[in-house]
């Protein structure tokens, strides 16, 4: 009789742990594994034929030192993200503002912005395509209305990535409004009437109340983004390859052409490495650092 | 009640399922083959795989439509690396040496054993096995092959007062026609250029339609050495980059898939392109159009070919291998190559192919086929070497660095070679 509460409680564990199993499996076999997987592979060889993968040590990340491209791909990487962010995020903050309003046709503008989240990356890729073909292009037949001269946007290297940031943040804006348009229906309109009252600009009551009562949404939506950045590639396989001259070659594109086009499976899990340690510690640092400047109700 | 009755459906079932099992005892034998989106040409193919499979009882070739060639080689390549790769799969011919390199494909030559093999191994066009030997062995079996042509706006020719009937047979004939050609608005802007070379994707091929009239090699023969920064291939790329400069080629780089509509839509009055979109221009072309082979310079014309070879796995059984050896043989039959090249559009593998009377008909009825194949004995080996995709991209970028003029052509190329002699230097 004692013992029965320990032995209920070890029960209780062990019932947790086998309703745990299912998912833990899933995730260790899928997640985990192969991210130790792809530690240790970095470490060796590329095996080739006959060839196995031998002990290289630090090889395949002094190779990534001196790779042009892998250096050039962070840059471009950078400027996509620095720009993909806070354009995608205002603009979401923005849309969902606007739909948020009482107004004539809102269900057809939510859609509306809403509509390039649900097409698919590579469909999307193909209309933009034509955007910005050079002469009879949308996007020509407009400049050229106004009489600018004809450009070559997407062969070009100084507005290729330009180009390809511009469909991220068209395809992720809506997306993010969504979030911020559930927030901004759950927060109390009693606030909204009491700012009235008080006569609060709009300006005003968007800072010092709508602003700090979405933090933890921007917070959500930031994580997305930055990830996003370092995901979103589907589009540069249509519009450009990564060219001109690696022009738009951004890291998990490179990433692709070194692991499926030249198979360098070595140097490919060296960049995965890379590539998961600097999005993993951006993560952490945006939950544990901005996590406590949050303002949660 | 109920679960009686289910189980024992589902004991029915699966002896109805032993029972097909064991008296079929067919072969399978899975093929790739890469196809971008469904359509005509899966109709096609599963049309050769049943045809085959009738008459070869016991053996049931399956076709899997794996998506792009880039797509399909990932898959054939993951799937060998597992341990169960398919027996045989359409790759690109260039991608011989990656397949070598990793051990995953047999040599053709083991397979051939009667004298009508070796015949049969002999019948096609010399220009499509330089891609497909290497080191005295045969790797790939041709099938879906091209070459690179001229596609020409006869209307346009007229209008610029140029024989719409005689395409520029020469470097300098081409430039003279392509500044006629080119058209401009009150305010200066293009309106209509003259040629355009597409330069994203297959950069390095359309490079090959220029040196290889200039009579330069971009590779030895066994791919362990390129040759970027002879004069010749620099003052080839240069006639390119000049062609852009003089206003008469769109600047910067082109794209690849919007050329053909570049040429509907009369905004390029010559492309160059692969003959697979023969095809497509015949089709949406609403004007009189022409196609020549590529213009000579040094020598007379010549062209890369292009396209896919039938590869047969290492890694798959023994029988699977030869059952797929069987399937790439009869599908190259001269009545078999015929039928594939009209319903692609790909030149046909053999001159036999073109001796038989479905074929010799529908080159009468419609000329422009029968170029690719004319063009042949000028032709040349696609550009292809070891760690073939790294050395391909380490040209393509040179290739778009000079035409966007942050290089020099000298310069793009003295770099590129640099770069490929350094991905190279294990292979000699």
């Amino acid at each position: 009789m004692n013992a029965s509460p320990n032995a209920g409680a070890s029960q209780r564990a062990v019932h947790a742990w086998l309703l745990l199993l299912p998912a833990l499996a899933l995730l260790v076999a899928f997640t985990h594994w192969p991210a130790v997987a792809t530690l240790i592979d970095s470490f060796f060889s590329t095996p080739r034929g006959a060839r196995p993968a031998e002990w290289v040590g630090l090889e395949n990340y002094a190779v990534m030192v001196d790779d042009p491209v892998f250096w050039q791909a962070v840059r471009n990487n950078l400027w996509f993200a620095g720009a993909t962010i806070p354009l995608s995020i205002g603009l979401a903050l923005l849309m969902a503002l606007w739909v948020n309003e009482r107004m004539a046709g809102r269900t057809l503008v939510r859609m509306a912005y809403f509509t390039p989240t649900v097409l698919p990356m590579i469909a999307v890729a193909n209309i933009w395509l034509f955007f910005y073909t050079p002469q009879y292009g949308l996007l020509e037949q407009f400049t050229g209305a106004l009489g600018m001269p004809s450009r070559n946007w997407l062969g070009d290297p100084s507005t290729a990535l330009a180009c390809v940031t511009v469909v991220a943040v068209w395809k992720e804006a809506g997306f993010f409004m969504i979030f911020y348009l559930a927030a901004l229906q759950t927060l109390n309109p009693s606030l909204k009437e009491a700012a009235a009252i008080e006569g609060a600009s709009r300006w005003y009551f968007f800072r010092r109340v709508q602003w700090p009562l979405l933090m933890p949404t921007t917070l959500f939506v930031l994580i997305n983004a930055v990830i996003n950045a370092f995901r979103l590639v589907d589009h540069i396989f249509i519009l450009t390859r990564g060219g001109p001259d690696n022009a738009t070659t951004l890291l998990l594109y490179h990433l692709y052409e070194v692991g499926f086009k030249f198979w360098d499976t070595g140097y490919a899990a060296a960049i995965t490495v890379v590539l998961v340690v600097v999005l993993a510690s951006v993560a952490l640092i945006q939950f544990f650092v901005l996590d406590k400047r949050v303002h949660y109700k | 009640m109920q679960r009686k009755t289910f189980l024992k459906t589902l004991s029915a079932a699966a002896l109805a399922a032993c029972a097909t099992g064991a008296l079929a005892q067919t072969l399978e034998v899975p093929f790739y083959y890469p196809v971008a989106v469904g359509g005509p040409i899966t109709k096609v193919i599963d049309g050769y795989a049943e045809a085959f499979n009738k008459a070869h009882p016991g053996v049931k070739v399956t076709p899997i439509y794996a998506g792009t060639y880039q797509e399909t080689i990932v898959k054939a390549l993951t799937a060998h690396k597992s341990g169960k790769p398919p027996a045989t799969s359409v790759l690109l011919s260039t991608d011989m040496f990656t397949l070598i390199d990793e051990d995953a494909i047999a040599p053709i030559d083991d397979f051939v054993k009667t004298d009508a093999d070796k015949a049969w191994l002999k019948g096609f066009y010399p220009a499509f096995m330089a891609n497909s030997q290497t080191g005295g062995k045969t790797w790939g079996i041709p099938f879906q092959r091209s070459t690179v042509v001229m596609y020409y706006n006869k209307e346009a020719f007229k209008e610029a007062g140029l024989d719409p009937n005689k395409a520029p047979a020469n470097w300098k004939e081409l430039k003279e026609a392509a500044r006629k050609l080119t058209k401009k608005d009150a305010s200066g802007n293009v309106t209509q250029y003259g040629i355009q070379i597409p330069s994203t994707g297959f950069a390095y091929w359309m490079l090959q339609t220029l040196t290889t009239p200039n009579d330069v090699l971009l590779a030895n023969e066994a791919g362990t050495k390129v040759t970027f920064d002879n004069p010749k291939v620099i003052e080839a790329l240069d006639f390119w980059v000049n062609l852009a400069k003089d206003g008469v080629h769109p600047k910067g780089v082109v794209e690849w898939g919007t050329t053909p509509k570049d040429f509907f839509e009369k905004k390029a009055a010559i492309i160059i392109t692969t003959t697979g979109n023969l095809t497509n221009v015949k089709a949406n072309a609403k004007f009189d159009f022409g196609v020549a082979q590529i213009a000579g310079n040094v020598r007379k014309g010549g062209s890369p070919t292009g396209g896919g070879n039938f590869y047969i796995f290492k890694k798959a059984p023994k029988e699977q291998q030869q059952a797929a050896f069987e399937f790439a043989k009869w599908i190259t039959q001269p009545g078999n190559a015929a039928q594939w090249s009209m319903d692609s559009g790909y030149v046909a593998v053999s001159p036999a192919a073109y001796d038989t009377p479905a074929l010799k008909k529908y080159g009468q009825e419609f000329p422009p086929a029968l170029v690719a194949r004319d063009q042949l004995p000028v032709s040349v080996a696609e550009f292809s070497t070891h760690e073939n995709q790294r050395v391909t991209k380490v040209l393509n970028d040179a290739i778009q660095a000079a035409l966007n003029g942050t290089k020099t052509s000298a310069q793009a190329l003295k770099d590129a070679q640099r770069e490929a002699d350094r991905i190279l230097r294990s292979y000699k």
